[in-house]
C-alpha cells in the first residue's frame, strides 16, 4: 500500500489516476485440457472492463490471474501500466459475500486494515456505510441481513480497501432482479475512476456497466471485445440501443456454441 | 427450562422402570443387581459420601478439560502454523493416541502421586486429541473464498506478524464452532481419565469409592457413584455447551438443528 495511491476521501469517491493492467500468454491448462492460452487482456485505466462468457470458460481464472492467486493450471505474465508492483494495490470482490459471520458489518468492512495489522479507520468505514445507505446496519451481525444488504456490506468493505484496481466476480448474481439492478448503478457510481475488472455472465450487466466488454468464449477460449452502447455507465437498462445490443450479444455467445 | 428438562426425565424414568422390572422378574439378588428403589436410598443415606468424593472427581475432571484443553489448543496452532511443523509435530499427536490411556495410568500414578495430580494429567491427556483434532479440521477448512480474500487484502503488506493476524482474525474465529465440538466431545470423555485414575491408585474420588464399594459387595453403593459420576459428566456437558453458545452464537450448539427440520 503506497500512500500516494490514497485519495484524500480514503474511497469515498473515485481514483484519478489509477492504472491500467496488461495481462499477455494467459493460460489455463489441465493436461491435454486447455481452456485457453496465449492470451492477452488488457484493463483500460479507470474504467470497467466486463468480462462476459459462459459457465465454465475460465472468466474467474482470469480474475484470479490478475488477482494474484495461486491456481492449479493458471499461468499469465500481469503488470500494471505504471509499472509498480499490483501487490496491495487490488480490492477483491465475489459472488458469495465472503462476510465473517462473527463479526458486525462494521467490523467486517475493516477487516482488511486488521489483517494488515493497521488500525482500523472507525469514521471512514462508517461514511462509506452511510453513503451505501447501511448505517443502520453498521452493528447488525451478517445473518441479520437480506442478500442485498450482505453484497452492499461487501462492497463497502471492498471500498474501504481503498484500491486504484477492482476486481468483481458475479458480485451480483445472487440477487434478485430488483436488488440486483439497483446495486449496479450503485457500484458503478461508487467505483468511478478505478480501474475495473467485472466477470459476469449477464450480458445486460456487461452492457449496463461496461466502458468496455470482453466476450471469452470456445475451446480452446479466445476473447472478443464488443462495442458497448454509448454513454456513459450505469446505462439505463430500458435504453433501445442497449436491447439491441444485447440481442447481438446473446447470439453472438451462442454462436460458439459453448 | 421446565421443558427442556422434561424430555431426559421421561427418559430416566422409562429406563428405572425397565429396571426394576427385570429385578422384579428375575429375582436377582440385590449383590449383583440392586433394584433402583434400593440404589435410590443409597444415594439419599450416603449423599454426604458420595457428594465429597463426587467433588474430588468434578474438580479432576474440571482441570483436565482446562488443562487438556490449552495443550489441544496449543498444538492445533502448531499444526496449523506451518507444513514444516505439521510434518515433524503430527505423527507424534497420533502416536499419543495409539498408546491407550489405561496402559499409562500407572506411570502417570508413578510420576505424579496418589493425589489429584495424576488424575488430572489422565484427564488432560485423553482431552488433548479431540481438541486438537477438531480445532485443526476447523483451521484447515476455513472457506476458500475467504482465504482468497485474505490473500488479497494482505498481498503487499507488513510481512511481520500476518500469520498471528491471520488466527486471530480470520482462522481463529472461524474454527471456533469446529474447537467446540471438539470440547464437546472431551467434555464426554474427560471422566474416563479421571476415574481410571483413581482405579490405578488413588486416596480419593468417585472411582476409588466404586472400588471399595465392589470389593465390599456394595453394589448400590457403586451403583449410587455411577450415577453421580454421569450427573457430573452431563453437568460438564452442559456447562461446556452453553459456554460455546456464548462464545460462538453464530454457529448453535448441540440444540441447533436434526435431521427433521429439512421437512417441508
Amino acid at each position: 500500500m503506497v500512500e500516494s495511491d490514497r485519495p484524500a476521501n480514503g474511497g469515498l469517491h473515485g481514483f484519478s489516476s489509477a492504472p491500467g493492467i496488461s495481462v499477455r500468454g494467459a493460460a489455463l491448462r489441465f493436461d491435454a485440457l486447455v481452456h485457453f492460452e496465449a492470451l492477452d487482456l488488457d484493463l483500460a485505466p479507470g474504467r470497467i472492463t466486463c468480462l462476459l462468457g459462459p459457465s465454465g470458460v475460465g472468466k474467474s481464472s482470469l480474475l484470479r490471474l490478475v488477482a494474484g492467486l495461486p491456481t492449479a493450471g493458471l499461468s499469465g505474465m500481469v503488470t500494471a501500466g505504471d509499472g509498480r508492483p499490483l501487490a496491495g494495490r487490488i480490492a477483491l470482490m465475489s459472488q458469495h459475500d465472503n462476510l465473517l459471520p462473527w463479526a458486525n458489518v462494521l467490523d467486517n468492512v475493516m477487516l482488511g486494515d486488521r489483517l494488515r495489522g493497521i488500525a482500523p479507520d472507525v469514521p471512514r468505514a462508517r461514511a462509506l456505510l452511510r453513503r451505501l445507505g447501511m448505517v443502520a446496519a453498521a452493528d447488525l451481525r451478517p445473518a441479520a441481513l437480506s442478500g442485498g444488504m450482505r453484497q452492499r456490506a461487501a462492497l463497502a468493505r471492498t471500498l474501504y480497501e481503498d484500491c486504484p484496481i477492482v476486481l468483481m466476480d458475479e458480485p451480483f448474481s445472487a440477487l434478485d432482479a430488483v436488488t440486483r439492478h439497483r446495486l449496479q448503478g450503485e457500484t458503478a457510481a461508487v467505483l468511478a475512476g478505478r480501474s475495473v475488472l467485472l466477470v459476469t455472465h449477464d450480458p445486460l450487466e456487461a452492457l449496463r456497466l461496461g466502458h468496455h466488454v470482453l466476450v471469452l468464449s470456445g475451446r480452446p477460449a479466445r476473447l472478443r471485445a464488443v462495442v458497448p452502447p454509448a454513454g456513459d455507465v450505469p446505462r439505463a437498462a430500458g435504453d433501445p440501443t442497449l436491447a439491441a445490443a444485447q440481442d447481438a450479444l446473446f447470439a453472438a455467445l451462442s454462436d460458439e456454441g459453448a | 427450562m421446565v421443558k427442556r428438562l422434561a424430555a431426559p426425565l421421561v427418559t430416566l424414568a422409562v429406563i428405572l422402570l425397565l429396571w426394576q422390572i427385570a429385578v422384579m422378574v428375575a429375582g436377582l439378588p440385590p449383590f449383583l443387581l440392586p433394584s433402583p428403589a434400593r440404589v435410590g436410598r443409597t444415594l439419599v443415606e450416603q449423599a454426604g459420601l458420595l457428594a465429597s468424593h463426587g467433588a474430588i472427581t468434578a474438580v479432576e475432571i474440571l482441570l483436565g478439560l482446562i488443562f487438556g484443553t490449552i495443550m489441544g489448543i496449543g498444538a492445533a496452532v502448531l499444526l496449523s502454523a506451518s507444513r514444516g511443523i505439521r510434518r515433524f509435530l503430527l505423527p507424534l499427536v497420533v502416536a499419543s493416541q495409539a498408546v491407550p490411556v489405561f496402559a499409562l495410568a500407572p506411570l502417570l500414578v508413578l510420576w505424579f502421586g496418589y493425589g489429584m495430580a495424576s488424575k488430572v494429567a489422565m484427564a488432560s491427556l485423553i482431552i488433548f486429541f479431540p481438541v486438537t483434532v477438531a480445532l485443526a479440521d476447523g483451521i484447515a477448512r476455513l472457506d476458500s473464498g475467504l482465504l482468497d480474500m485474505a490473500r488479497v487484502m494482505t498481498a503487499g503488506g507488513a510481512r511481520r506478524g500476518r500469520r498471528l493476524r491471520l488466527l486471530v482474525h480470520l482462522f481463529g474465529p472461524a474454527a471456533l464452532p469446529a474447537l467446540g465440538s471438539g470440547l464437546r466431545i472431551a467434555a464426554a470423555v474427560a471422566p474416563i481419565g479421571a476415574v481410571v485414575g483413581e482405579w490405578v491408585g488413588a486416596s480419593g474420588g468417585l472411582g476409588w469409592l466404586m472400588l471399595h464399594a465392589n470389593a465390599r459387595a456394595k453394589i448400590d453403593l457403586m451403583f449410587a457413584a455411577l450415577i453421580v459420576l454421569a450427573l457430573v459428566a452431563i453437568l460438564l456437558y452442559r456447562l461446556v455447551d452453553f459456554a460455546m453458545g456464548r462464545l460462538t452464537p453464530w454457529a448453535g450448539g448441540d440444540s441447533a438443528g436434526t435431521f427433521e427440520e429439512t421437512k417441508p
